[in-house]
């Protein structure tokens, strides 16, 4: 799963912008991620400040 | 207090959507706005430059919104090669927050009514009248009627896929930027701005100075999205601070993304018109979007709003916008889209080249003209082609 760092997400909304699935959503003051997210890696890749990442589904089980 | 009906509804409080409200409330018919933020114009992704004289056609600004007057450009070469030259179209940075606010009065003066920390989160089908929208305000749930909705709600823009526009932007199609503005600048100049050009600092971009003060400039960088995977935006920032403005100190940092893609192919749907970032209508080669966003806002505004008084406010109504924004705008920037995408191919080495016919000359023997006739002679057509545009803004 895609992971969001909070330190780090400006808020920008790049991510949303690029998603071709409509997962990422912005408010305010959180980012969130729904459901539907494939991995895609593309709004890892555009985050200008690197708040985005994917984890492992093993990790992210704990 | 959020009211159950209104004419239009637009979402999203910076320029664009400030300006749509104006315009739709000066027709007599009821506006509101919602912005998801709790304040107008904050926070500030923006390098804040605009062409004076086409500020000049959309609004009579407040002089407190104005930062600094430019009247000189300087582009910086890969080898640090510099070109300075004056331009004929002087420029202004603005104070953002305070220019958001300034439209925002503006837009409630003429009878808008602004909501802050509302977010719309869905809208249902448009039942040939008008469209439902559903809002958060603070954590309160409302459900509105509205027979226009403009959406301004900028690059993360939803309405328009709620819509069934297709709106998401290709990774290559958008650029993602890092800025600060600061302070304890030792070598800038109040009127000038600065574009730095080099694949080593912004790959696919460029790096700007905008002046705010004697020593306080916005400097920040936009980098391609296709060459965003490592390193990312911001490290390329701090490099770049590091190498060339150590002294600065940073008042603000953001981080943002710049559509500068061809403007969507539609810009309406039945009671539904798209606007600013949202539509993708900054212009692909500078990145610069605030005259476009508000450009797009009056049209969409009076439209809209002429729509509602002629109890049609289906596509077939609401086309005419789209239309004008084709014709107009849209048709030069779709060719300044091209422009950039060529741009994207020339190399360090031959930007030094170019920039090097003009070392030994003096600032004042420096003219456009000839800057566009070195560019002509070392290639392209392209690079007088991109310099025109970059002076315009």
């Amino acid at each position: 799963m895609i992971k969001i760092n909070k330190n780090k997400c400006d808020l920008c909304g790049s991510c949303v912008a690029v998603c071709p699935m409509d997962s990422i959503e912005m408010f305010e003051t959180y980012l969130k991620i729904n459901k539907n997210c494939n991995e895609c890696m593309i709004c890892v890749h555009i985050c200008p400040v690197e708040a985005l990442t994917k984890e492992d589904s093993d990790r992210s089980n704990v | 207090m959020i009211k159950k009906d209104y004419d239009v509804v637009v979402v999203g409080g910076g320029p664009a959507g400030t300006m749509a409200a104006q315009h739709a409330a000066k027709q007599g018919v009821s506006v509101a706005l919602f912005e998801k933020d709790r304040e107008i114009g904050i926070p500030v992704r923006c390098a804040e430059g605009v062409s004076k004289k086409f500020l000049k056609k959309y609004i009579d600004i407040d002089p407190q919104c104005i930062a600094s007057e430019i009247n000189k450009v300087r582009f910086v070469s890969p080898a640090k090669q510099k070109i300075d030259f004056t331009t004929l179209n002087p420029g202004l940075v603005l104070h953002r927050r305070l220019f958001d606010h300034f439209l925002a009065e503006k837009a409630s003066e003429a009878g808008a009514q602004i909501f802050m920390k509302s977010y719309v989160h869905g809208m249902d089908n448009y039942d040939g009248k008008s469209r439902k929208i559903f809002i958060k305000h603070f954590d309160q749930e409302f459900t509105v009627n509205a027979k226009v909705v403009i959406a301004a709600d900028g690059v993360e823009s939803r309405i328009g896929r709620f819509a069934g526009i297709k709106t998401f932007v290709k990774p290559e199609d958008i650029d993602v930027c890092v800025q600060a503005t600061m302070g304890n600048l030792k070598n800038i100049d109040p009127t000038r701005i600065e574009m730095w050009v080099s694949n080593k600092w912004a790959p696919g971009g460029y790096a700007w100075v905008f002046p705010k003060g004697p020593e306080i400039a916005n400097i920040g960088l936009g980098i391609c999205g296709k060459f965003t995977n490592k390193p990312s935006a911001l490290s390329y920032f701090k490099n770049f601070i590091k190498e060339n403005f150590p002294e600065g100190s940073a008042l603000t940092t953001v981080a943002g993304g710049v559509p500068v893609a061809k403007h969507l192919e539609r810009l309406v749907s039945d009671g539904v018109m798209l606007i600013g970032d949202a539509a993708r209508q900054a212009n692909p080669l500078t990145g610069g979007g605030i005259l476009s966003g508000m450009a797009a806002g009056m049209i969409s505004g009076k439209i809209g709003a002429q729509g509602v008084l002629q109890s049609d406010t289906s596509y077939n109504y609401l086309k005419e916008y789209e239309q004008i924004w084709k014709k107009g705008i849209g048709k030069e920037y779709n060719r300044f889209y091209r422009l950039k995408n060529n741009l994207l191919n020339l190399s360090d080495e031959k930007f030094i080249k170019i920039a090097s016919e003009f070392e030994n000359l003096k600032e004042e023997d420096i003219t456009i003209t000839k800057i566009v006739v070195a560019a002509v002679k070392n290639n392209p057509k392209l690079v007088k082609d991109a310099m025109l545009a970059f002076i315009g803004f």
